[in-house]
């Protein structure tokens, strides 16, 4: 009695497991297909002639192939320029960045450093208080930042948040290893650049990942402080101006008028959209191990 | 909820005073010693000062009539007036409720969603396939907002999928323009978020997941305990301790997650339901050129943030969960 009590348990649970096996990759296929359709659909808008696309019923495949899109695109003046200062202020950005932070986690992550703790408190009160969006931008413009591509550079270059990442990862290098160094005579710097920052590739990597999307993802920066210098802006703030472009025309028939040239503002956007996706979905499947890490190395205990 | 996992980090702040006291003695030798470290620490604290803490200073504002012209110094100082202005505005209450109300339901959704997706995705036995949903799942948090609205914004569109499956499914008898009517836009705003956030916020629980004894788990199994059991009775106790710490953060973060979606979405026919304080600090503040009105509606802002923070992270101490601080 007790023993078919149990099979017939096993049976049950092995039933229902099965049930369970079967809407669950049900659930992640469906979640896969929600997370990527949006992407695939602006892809497929991309390469489709404008005017057809009004048509609607655009689902996997392009109807009217054209490269037309990007053709316009591609001779964008704005945006072209966007894309030559997103690609300059990322590539400063990082580099400027990554070096403050971690020479700043250095200094805290330093043991007998007299100051440290008052160091990091200093900087982690800054995560929780700002002075917000107007004393920010009157300081700015008062410094002379507004209307230049420092603005971009300079302000954003301490982040309480990636220094605390590499100080968490330096507090776990030896001390032995830098010991020996002061005895050989090595000095801060040398120590900084020849024996702990070697071994500190991989967090580097990682908070230089961060910084580096943060720089290419960035648009209201370029708005509120250079929208006036059109020299200065930025892909994502053109790629916003051309959003708000497809919102505000109320109907399709203005976008109809320009049907003589097959694109719309939808379909120059799906394809800008396109070209600014292209740097970071390309390279992510090889760095998303340096994403995920970094979460992971934040919340190492001490 | 990237910046989620410096919780983490901050519980190690406290600085312990009395352990201080003991090692630490300034003496000229050890400042000569370590000049090179106070010399470069002092050019990290100027730069702080100057980027960081001189904004505050500006908060003083809030309290003048500021006027570019007079600048900061000369402009006179009206008390308390410009507070007074903001809340007999019934566009600032409106904002307030816009801000409050999309903060929680984008809390809500996220938590629960990324919460579920990590048990779910645990419960995935491929391990081949986990790794494919999860490196899918995380890729929309690396798009800006931009792309993201852009793309929402097709697909919600008059020829969009959405139109076209609740069409075709007769749900709707015509496409409609979801972005014209207020009802839906909060709900859009949380879609938003849930669709961009959902895989990324789901790795740290993930990471939880992979924390607990293994051995939990098969004790289970032998007690009789089913799947439905043993998430109930053994993963979602693991991971109670990240969840709290997280929302915990995230409270303190409720009023800072409205302004790029909102922006990038919001337009004439939606704006009482989507303008939120951001956006009315950006509108008055900056357009409009009324820099002490902004400056209150910040410090405003600012204000009911830090009560956020302070209280949630009193309701743990009570709750004797982890906290903050």
């Amino acid at each position: 009695m007790d023993k078919r009590m149990i099979l017939h348990e096993k049976k049950k649970t092995s039933l229902s497991d099965k049930i369970f096996i079967v809407l669950n990759t049900v659930f992640m296929i469906l979640f896969v297909v929600i997370t990527l359709y949006p992407v695939l659909n602006t892809l497929v808008l991309a390469f489709n002639n404008g005017t057809d696309s009004l048509r609607g019923g655009l689902y996997l495949w392009p109807r009217k192939w054209t490269l037309k899109n990007f053709n316009t695109v591609l001779h964008k003046n704005n945006l072209l320029i966007g894309a030559y200062i997103t690609v300059l202020r990322t590539v400063f950005g990082t580099l400027t960045a990554l070096a403050a932070n971690a020479l700043l986690a250095y200094i805290v992550s330093r043991k007998r450093f007299l100051f440290k703790k008052e160091l990091s408190l200093f900087w982690v009160i800054t995560m929780y208080v700002n002075g917000g969006m107007i004393p920010t931008f009157l300081l700015y413009k008062g410094l002379g930042l507004t209307n230049s591509f420092m603005v971009y550079i300079i302000p954003g270059m301490i982040g309480a948040f990636y220094m605390l990442v590499i100080r968490t990862y330096m507090g776990g290098i030896p001390d032995s290893l830098e010991e020996s160094a002061q005895l050989d005579g090595a000095g801060e710097m040398t120590i900084f650049i020849r024996i702990i920052s070697p071994l500190c590739k991989p967090v580097y990597a990682t908070v230089a990942l961060f910084i580096a999307v943060g720089h290419w993802n960035s648009w209201f920066d370029a708005m509120l402080y250079n929208r006036m210098s059109t020299s200065l802006t930025t892909l994502q703030y053109e790629l916003m101006k051309l959003l708000s472009s497809v919102m505000n025309q109320s109907t399709s028939i203005q976008a109809m008028k320009d049907s003589a040239t097959a694109v719309t503002p939808t379909s120059v956007r799906a394809a800008a959209t396109i070209l600014t996706m292209l740097p970071i979905v390309s390279l992510y499947p090889f760095l998303q191990r340096y994403f995920v890490a970094g979460l992971t190395i934040g919340g190492v205990k001490e | 909820m990237s910046i989620a996992v410096s919780g983490k980090v901050k519980t190690k702040m406290p600085t312990d005073l009395k352990g201080k006291e003991k090692n630490r003695k300034i003496t000229w030798k050890e400042v000569k010693k370590q000049k090179v470290l106070l010399f470069l620490s002092s050019l990290f604290v100027l730069y702080g000062i100057i980027f960081c803490y001189l904004p505050l200073v500006g908060w003083l504002m809030a309290f003048q009539n500021y006027k570019p012209k007079e600048g900061f110094f000369h402009s006179q100082f009206i008390g308390l007036s410009k507070f007074v202005q903001l809340f007999s505005d019934d566009l600032f209450i409106r904002v307030i409720r816009n801000t409050l109300a999309m903060g929680a339901i984008n809390l809500v959704a996220t938590f629960l969603t990324a919460i579920i997706f990590a048990i779910l995705l645990n419960e995935i036995k491929s391990k081949k396939g986990k790794k494919v949903v999860q490196t899918i799942s995380y890729l929309p948090h690396f798009l800006s907002w931009i792309i993201v609205t852009g793309i929402l914004h097709d697909a919600l569109s008059g020829t969009g999928i959405v139109n076209d499956l609740l069409v075709r499914f007769h749900l709707l008898k015509e496409p409609i323009n979801f972005f014209a009517y207020p009802k839906y836009f909060w709900g859009i705003v949380a879609f938003a978020n849930v669709w961009k956030e959902t895989g990324w916020n789901a790795i740290i629980y993930l990471s939880a997941i992979t924390g607990i004894d293994p051995s939990l788990y098969e004790a289970a199994a032998i007690d009789g305990a089913g799947r439905w059991g043993r998430i109930k009775h053994i993963t979602l106790p693991g991971i109670k301790p990240t969840i709290i710490i997280l929302l915990l953060m995230n409270i303190g973060n409720v009023l800072n997650a409205g302004f790029e979606v909102q922006y990038l979405l919001g337009n004439g026919l939606v704006k009482s339901v989507s303008q939120t304080i951001d956006i009315y600090v950006l509108k008055w503040g900056i357009s409009q050129g009324d820099y002490s009105l902004g400056t209150a509606a910040g410090i405003f802002k600012s204000m009911v943030s830090i009560i956020l923070i302070v209280v949630a992270n009193q309701m743990a101490k009570r709750a004797g969960e982890e906290r903050l601080f």
